[in-house]
């Protein structure tokens, strides 16, 4: 009960904390709309209305992933710029349990992003999605949303010892849209990048949103999802301690 | 003259090495070299999943557009920065000349945003197998090179106005989009609707893109001549623009006593 209360609170905590942020709400909303636009524009020269639905839906989604790319990656660095870092990594809590919350709500803002982009696609190029199932993708996108956090976590944790983890965010950022199927179906990509897909939850989230909107089961997908989810989390723990136990022998946690 | 000289190309390439904390590998190799060639891929596959333009057509409106980034964000922050490493207000009380105070900072700006674009054009061109001529090689270095003059005119009137407001990250990440849209960098200008071809063709990258694609199609350096002398006159304009409204940001400053405030 105490954990889920923290990573309540935290969540709570960091989303407020990030609404504030020009740079990552505002930007974070505004910058998979350009993307989209120009896809957008692209596919609807293509001329075939079903690519112009499968752009919507993953144009949607990208903006997931683009808010939790970069905010995450630099989480920590941001703790360090405030002076809390320390203080949170000699807190009783795991700290795991603070850094999870982190992941959660960069993942969260991405929820505006996925509204915002769905809006925009309607009324600006009259994209019409006719979700089939709204309980099956209310679903989707809540196990695309939590794993995509999850992502968030490991990157955060991954990057610890780092000071401009934010590039290191950031350049994740396109590789994912593509390798995961957003814009581009993965029947386009090279052999050897499937694998790579297969790996990445939002590539089953991504599916799993697709498959509800069109009345098929996501469900499958949606466990694939959560699934490796549960798996980033488990990982971004182990390597939690790894860090934390290497910054505390070496006295290198605030990289000065 | 000798003083005014020294400050542009010395003084210029001192701020800019002092300020400029992309220059570090660990911002520059994600941020500069590798990110770009992902943008090209991300619209190479798009443009096929979409079943439009060629993937010569998007490796090089991409290569090009993404020269914006350092000519933006390297300008704003070799002149912004200052405010923020609370040095502003020095270098503003200093006899030196305005012109190559500002300006010298702009020439590694155009340096660093023409090896991104020849770079990402090449890697990408090589991943994607492009074709194109060697002997139009040495005209597209020359359109690289106006593209990121006319950019980085473009940078001068974000530093502008960085010298204003606090969230420049935000301010030059939006002036990316805007040109990722209307520079015909994945959608050529004929496919929107007038007021956005007509934005495109007011906005730098725009025509040295255009121009990059004919010369890589077997154009010669005459044929797009006009191009690069539209591209060209465009970063006159906006070098004078934001030449212009540096002093002014600066004299507004002096006037509300809020040279340092960040």
């Amino acid at each position: 009960m105490k954990t889920l209360r923290l990573i309540w609170m935290g969540w709570l905590f960091q989303f407020k904390q990030m609404r504030r942020s020009s740079f990552d709400s505002f930007l974070a909303i505004l910058w998979p709309l350009f993307f989209a636009t120009v896809a957008f524009f692209m596919f609807r020269q293509g001329g075939d209305p079903d690519a112009l639905i499968y752009a919507g839906l993953g144009a949607a989604v990208m903006g997931i992933w683009t808010a939790t790319s970069v905010a995450a990656g630099s989480a920590l660095q941001r703790e360090r710029w405030y002076g809390t870092l320390e203080i949170l990594v000699a807190a009783p809590a795991h700290f795991s349990l603070i850094l999870l919350p982190i992941g959660l709500a960069t993942a969260t803002i991405g929820l505006y992003c996925m509204v915002t982009t769905l809006l925009f696609g309607r009324i600006a190029f009259g994209i019409e999605l006719g979700i089939q199932d709204p309980a099956a993708f209310a679903f989707a996108v809540l196990a695309t949303l939590l794993s995509i956090g999850a992502l968030g976590f490991l990157i955060a944790v991954a990057f610890a010892r780092y000071r401009n983890a934010w590039a290191l965010g950031a350049v994740s950022e396109y590789p994912v849209w593509l390798v995961c199927g957003f814009l581009v179906p993965l029947s386009f990509l090279p052999d050897w990048a499937r694998p790579i897909s297969w790996l990445l939850a939002p590539t089953w989230g991504m599916r799993a949103i697709r498959s509800a909107a069109d009345g098929g089961s996501p469900w499958a997908e949606i466990g694939m999802c959560v699934l490796l989810g549960a798996c980033y989390v488990a990982l971004g723990v182990l390597v939690t301690n790894r860090v934390l136990r290497a910054a505390r022998a070496r006295a290198s946690l605030a990289l000065t | 003259m000798t003083t005014s000289l020294r400050i542009f190309f010395i003084g210029g390439l001192t701020a800019y090495r002092g300020l400029i904390n992309w220059l570090s590998p660990w911002i520059f190799i994600p941020s500069l070299v590798v990110t770009p060639i992902f943008q090209i891929l991300l619209f190479v596959y798009i443009g096929r999943a979409a079943g439009v333009g060629s993937d010569e057509f998007f490796v090089i409106g991409n290569a090009i557009q993404y020269a914006s980034i350092p000519c933006i964000f390297s300008m704003t922050h070799a002149i912004a920065g200052e405010r923020f490493q609370q040095t502003l207000a020095y270098l503003l009380v200093s006899p030196a000349g305005r012109l190559p105070i500002f300006l010298g900072r702009g020439l590694p700006v155009i340096v660093s945003a023409m090896f991104v674009a020849a770079f990402s054009l090449l890697v990408a061109g090589l991943i994607m197998r492009i074709d194109v001529p060697v002997s139009a090689w040495p005209a597209i270095g020359l359109v690289i090179c106006v593209a990121a003059f006319a950019c980085t005119g473009l940078g001068l009137i974000t530093a502008a106005i960085g010298l204003r407001v606090r969230e420049t990250a935000v301010l030059n990440n939006i002036i990316f989009g805007l040109l990722l849209i209307f520079t015909g960098a994945n959608v050529p200008l004929e496919q929107m609707p007038g007021w956005m071809e007509a934005i495109g063709n007011s906005v730098p990258l725009t025509h040295a893109i255009e121009a990059a694609r004919d010369l890589a199609n077997g154009g010669s350096l005459g044929d797009v001549s006009r191009l690069l002398a539209t591209e060209f006159l465009i970063g006159v304009a906006y070098t004078v623009v934001g030449y212009w409204a540096l002093l002014f940001m600066e004299h507004e400053s002096r006037k509300g006593a809020s040279i340092q405030i960040a």
